[in-house]
């Protein structure tokens, strides 16, 4: 540490050690950001940059890609996806693993056509009820693999197959059940979107928080002599990102709009990432994930941090099954099966969480099932079979870990974790 | 069994009586007593295998003892897990360090006593890290960098430095000059005599004799789980050596032999 007398009486607490660098103005930031990719902190830029890419070719071998209403379309299918895919997030950043969300969402779906088409319970209580077997069931994940020390990967497995069985079960011999196309829930699924107005509105929220939260961070770090960036910049950013918003939402109410769902989709991001950022919970989680016995030699109750996550995860599986049904209109055999399991997986780990644990966010799910969707929906306007878009998919995630395992590496070299 | 070498002082913060600890056959602790004054650095030694980590896992809460007792500030306590350990004022800072590389120094120094758990506050938490690293003289150039960046000094220092956030009475460190440079372990060793001017109690494991002798007041040796003697800070090179390999026969080890041999007839 310097002797006080050879630095300024302003020196911030956080500034005074002089090895550190200090970035300054836009130039600086930038200098900065070039620096943290170099290291290996890619962020979200491989996501940003894929579905530029993916943007770009389909749009060429296909116009009606970046069609307005092709890509609201695209926001109704992500949501369903995105809902299972957040879970995932939940348990990679955890270090373990759900394989059965596939199968939840399926078994979700199940349940909400049973209860409420052929029991005729309201529809709010089928969907309790489904909400409610899905938090059951991340229980059970929980006790497996705390009492028993069961690798989730195993039990999830088990559970995959179980839950499934159970779905087929619920559904009997018929194997599907339609939902009654005037329902609210499946409109809310197929049709409802926000008006322009509305829209419009909602996107300017998201700017307005960021100036005003940073104004209140930078006052409070102010008062406690602490840096803090300068609120020009803040503006700055928050001008970019409320243009380009506004911009995206101009652009899909030249189609339909924006769908509902996907604002619920989008709600239910931020308000994880709050969760993962801001609360002793989302800390907790982190922690386990980087270092478990660092953890409980902290004093974190492990056990029941790992429990509520895997009941979080399969508590959103439930969710988007259940949008999923509204999407389709029906809860049938095939709901959760197939490519949902990987793809949910595929889309957490493209946005960028690592598999390994303690590294990821939840604009990850947002992010990576907007990847996954859009290469989906590109290659059925192509006309592909699914047998060339399984492919295809498999390669782009393989890219993604590749990517990851790399960044890792050079973080490594770094000195990052 | 208790010899202690200033009967004059206070009562302890922490004393063991008789504490034993059993993995199946194998005894791990037999029969060990301590006492930890404040403002006191105890220094145990022991070979490989002699239970020094043992002992600090079961004082920290992630071991229970066989049996045995174990008061802090005269009243009788069971440590069920490593959170009862802490919220009673008995900090532990692990050979193996137990920091998350992924997370950056504040995150490490508050991790399980963050602040507002709600909505946490960042801003307070990061002046609290920033005083406490002054205030122990710590060279860490920014605190929003992850651990993964520092080297492994600094490390020891977060480390300390955590164990040191919530205030206990009792800090115990786990060989923490084992794996640092000259200049790095004599930081390390400043460090703990800072600590326990602050009027903390200090348990110091460490293999290395010269640093024990720097810096404790009073040196404690274990073989084969149980209590070899106890010695002062003047205790010699050979003194130490010969309680710790029970190589030669000294008046420790036949002053122990004979008390144990009478408590066995008992």
């Amino acid at each position: 540490m310097t002797s006080p007398n050879d630095q300024p009486a302003t020196t911030h607490l956080d500034r005074s050690d002089s090895r550190l660098r200090s970035a300054v103005g836009i130039k600086g930031l930038t200098q900065q950001f070039l620096d943290r990719v170099r290291s290996g902190e890619l962020g979200l830029l491989p996501v940003a940059i894929g579905l530029l890419v993916i943007a770009t070719v389909f749009s060429i071998l296909n116009p009606v890609f970046l069609a307005p209403n092709n890509l609201v379309n695209l926001l109704f299918d992500a949501a369903a996806i995105g809902f299972i895919a957040l879970g995932i997030v939940c348990v990679l950043l955890l270090g373990e693993i759900d394989l059965s969300v596939g199968s939840m969402s399926g078994l979700a779906s199940a349940l909400i056509g049973v209860l409420w088409v052929r029991s005729g319970l309201p529809l709010g209580i089928a969907i309790i009820g489904a909400l409610t077997a899905g938090a059951l069931v991340g229980l059970l994940y929980g006790i497996l693999r705390n009492r028993f020390g069961m690798p989730s990967f195993v039990a999830t497995l088990a559970g995959l197959l179980t839950l499934l069985g159970l779905q087929l079960y619920l559904l009997g011999p018929t194997g599907s059940i339609n939902l009654p196309f005037s329902s609210p829930l499946v409109r809310f699924g197929q049709l409802m979107v926000m008006p322009a107005w509305l829209s419009h509105l909602f996107g300017l929220l998201p700017g307005t928080l960021m100036v005003v939260l940073g104004y209140m961070s930078h006052k409070g770090r102010k008062a406690a002599n602490l840096s803090s960036d300068g609120l020009g910049l803040l503006m700055f950013k928050a001008l970019v990102f409320t243009i380009a918003i506004q911009y995206a939402t101009y652009y899909l109410n030249l189609g339909r709009g924006v769908p509902w769902m996907f604002g619920m989709f989008v709600l239910f991001v931020v308000l994880m990432h709050y969760a993962l950022t801001r609360t002793q919970w989302g800390r907790f989680i982190y922690a386990i994930g980087g270092n478990v016995e660092a953890a409980r030699r902290a004093g974190i109750k492990v056990e029941r941090i790992r429990t509520s996550a895997f009941v979080m995860c399969s508590m959103l599986a439930t969710t988007g099954g259940i949008l999923s049904a509204s999407r389709l209109a029906s809860s049938s055999q095939q709901a959760g099966t197939a490519d949902v399991n990987l793809n949910a997986i595929a889309a957490a780990v493209i946005g960028g969480t690592s598999l390994f644990g303690g590294r990821g966010t939840a604009w990850a799910a947002l992010f990576g099932v907007l990847v996954i969707q859009a290469i989906s929906n590109g290659l059925t306007l192509l006309n592909l079979s699914s047998s060339l878009r399984y492919m295809i998919t498999g390669g782009v995630l393989a890219i993604a870990v590749i990517v990851d395992s790399m960044a890792r590496q050079s973080r490594a070299n770094h000195g990052r974790s | 069994m208790n010899d202690t070498a200033n009967p004059t002082r206070t009562d302890p913060i922490l004393r063991l009586t008789g504490i034993c600890k059993q993995f199946g056959a194998v005894t791990a602790l037999d029969d060990i007593s301590m006492d930890i004054h404040e403002g006191e650095v105890v220094a145990l030694v022991g070979d490989n295998g002699a239970g020094k980590s043992t002992l600090i896992k079961t004082l920290s809460g992630v071991h229970q003892p066989t049996s045995g007792r174990i008061e802090f500030c005269g009243r009788s306590v069971q440590l069920q897990n490593p959170s009862d350990a802490i919220t009673l004022g008995i900090a532990t800072v692990y050979q193996d360090l137990s920091l998350c590389e992924n997370l950056d120094v504040v995150a490490n120094l508050f991790l399980g006593q963050e602040l507002s758990p709600w909505s946490l506050d960042e801003t307070q938490m990061e002046v609290r890290a920033w005083n406490l690293l002054k205030e122990l003289a710590a060279r860490i150039p920014s605190v929003r960098e992850p651990i993964a960046s520092l080297s492994g000094g600094q490390r020891q220092t977060v480390a300390i430095a955590r164990s040191l956030l919530t205030d206990p009475k009792v800090i115990m460190l786990d060989e923490p000059t084992a794996a640092l440079g000259v200049a790095q372990t004599a930081e390390v060793l400043n460090l703990i005599e800072r600590v326990r001017d602050r009027g903390h109690g200090v348990i110091l494991i460490s293999h290395n004799m010269d640093d024990v002798r720097a810096v404790a007041d009073r040196i404690v040796v274990l073989r084969l789980g149980k209590n070899n003697g106890e010695f002062d800070s003047n205790a010699t090179h050979q003194d130490l050596v010969s309680a710790i390999t029970g190589a030669e026969d000294n008046s420790v080890t036949r002053r122990h032999a004979r008390q144990h041999s009478t408590e066995a007839g008992e």
